[in-house]
């Protein structure tokens, strides 16, 4: 945790915004309408592009919020990404962040799909529109890789062997089995509150 | 006036009973949509399921937006937005301030000890089937590993490159984007 607390204070010393400024909300509005304006995809991609800009590139919130806030995100009815970018707003820098945050995820999809309600056939089959998307969506696929590796990368280097276990059989149910997320998070939850209610689990 | 406050009303709803991410809320928008108001028809349903697959953004918002435009225009997809995401607010921020009050309890600490690496999973799962989409455009594990797309393959090695070395997220997006049209055009 104090490990973490000064990495996290390196980052924002390097880029040097301080949550609660005004600075800080254009920034934090800007990255969150500009990340939710071009990524194509449900939470599970957006939020890993969020990671990248918040934990890693400035240091407001540390991994475990994150993942935290992931999961309950997951599990609480409501569009994931606008129920996580709620959650971290607010971790970040309280209501005014929340504010901030849900305004920048939900403008972008409202004002491009406006405009694409209109001239939606010239949109869906415009073979230039496709090639870009399609590179964005290659560039999506680098970033989350990267935050998934290097989560995994943490998650191995703790040595603790049941949340390894946890992760390995989700991954697999998830990917070999199709098994829905929410399942997933449902049977993880359970066996957490049962199995790593020790402090050495935090 | 009375359609907007039924609009809203009704994504709010959706927003409610919607469990399990974006595409879960489709077949409730559909029900209440589709079937009980008959706003718009099947066909456009499934044109409005395409589109939010395809635009940026996340899904249920892309879907809402584009529902309300139809009935009600730029007001009607408003509307429909801020009703979809009114409970999300309520509720995550209910769970927030419950955290904050409880999130010191064993129970709570454990569950989510539990959910962490399950989340992280979900992130691997995730990036794999990006992977899937981009090279083999396919959803699901590849049938034919051999049958590959080279562009993506180049584009997502670029942007890996990218990644570490520290470009800022936005610039990487709008990069692969400019990259995507550029090997599009040349190839």
């Amino acid at each position: 945790m104090e490990e973490e607390n000064k990495m996290l204070e390196e980052a924002a010393g390097k880029l040097n915004i301080v949550p609660g400024t005004r600075h800080f909300y254009w920034v934090l509005f800007k990255s969150t309408f500009l990340i939710s304006a071009f990524t194509v995809g449900g939470g599970m991609v957006i939020i890993p592009l969020l990671k990248k800009k918040f934990v890693d590139e400035y240091g407001w919130i540390n991994d475990k919020d994150t993942l935290d806030i992931t999961a309950i995100a997951q599990s609480l009815p409501g569009i994931m990404a606008v129920n996580a970018s709620i959650m971290l707003g607010y971790k970040m820098s309280g209501l005014m962040g929340t504010m901030v945050t849900i305004l920048a995820t939900i403008l972008p999809p409202l004002i491009t799909i406006t405009i694409i309600a209109f001239f939606y056939d010239l949109f869906a089959h415009n073979y230039y529109v496709q090639l870009i998307l399609k590179g964005m969506q290659c560039g999506a696929t680098a970033v989350i890789i990267d935050v998934g590796l290097n989560l995994v990368n943490k998650l191995f280097k703790k040595k603790l062997l049941l949340p390894i276990l946890i992760a390995v059989g989700t991954f697999v149910a998830s990917l070999c089995f199709n098994v829905n997320p929410m399942y997933c998070v449902l049977v993880d939850a359970i066996i957490g509150l049962l199995l790593l209610r020790d402090p050495k689990y935090n | 006036m009375n359609i907007l406050i039924l609009l809203y009303w009704e994504f709010c709803k959706i927003g409610l009973f919607c469990v399990g991410g974006g595409y879960a809320s489709l077949p409730w928008i559909q029900a209440a949509v589709v079937d009980d108001y008959h706003w718009i028809t099947m066909t456009e349903f499934i044109d409005i399921f395409t589109i939010s697959q395809m635009t940026p953004g996340p899904i249920g918002i892309n879907a809402a937006t584009f529902v309300g435009t139809k009935i009600a225009g730029t007001p009607g997809a408003i509307v429909a937005t801020l009703g979809f995401v009114t409970p999300s607010l309520i509720l995550c921020l209910l769970i927030t301030y419950l955290m904050k009050k409880y999130g010191d309890l064993s129970v709570i600490k454990g569950t989510l000890n539990g959910l962490r690496p399950a989340v992280v999973a979900l992130i691997c799962t995730a990036g794999l089937s990006f992977i899937w989409l981009s090279v083999w455009d396919t959803e699901t594990i590849p049938t034919n590993f051999a049958d590959f797309d080279i562009k993506g393959i180049i584009i997502i090695l670029i942007a890996m490159i990218a990644v570490k070395k520290k470009v800022s997220v936005i610039t990487l997006l709008f990069g692969s984007g400019v990259i995507g049209l550029l090997l599009g055009l040349i190839m």
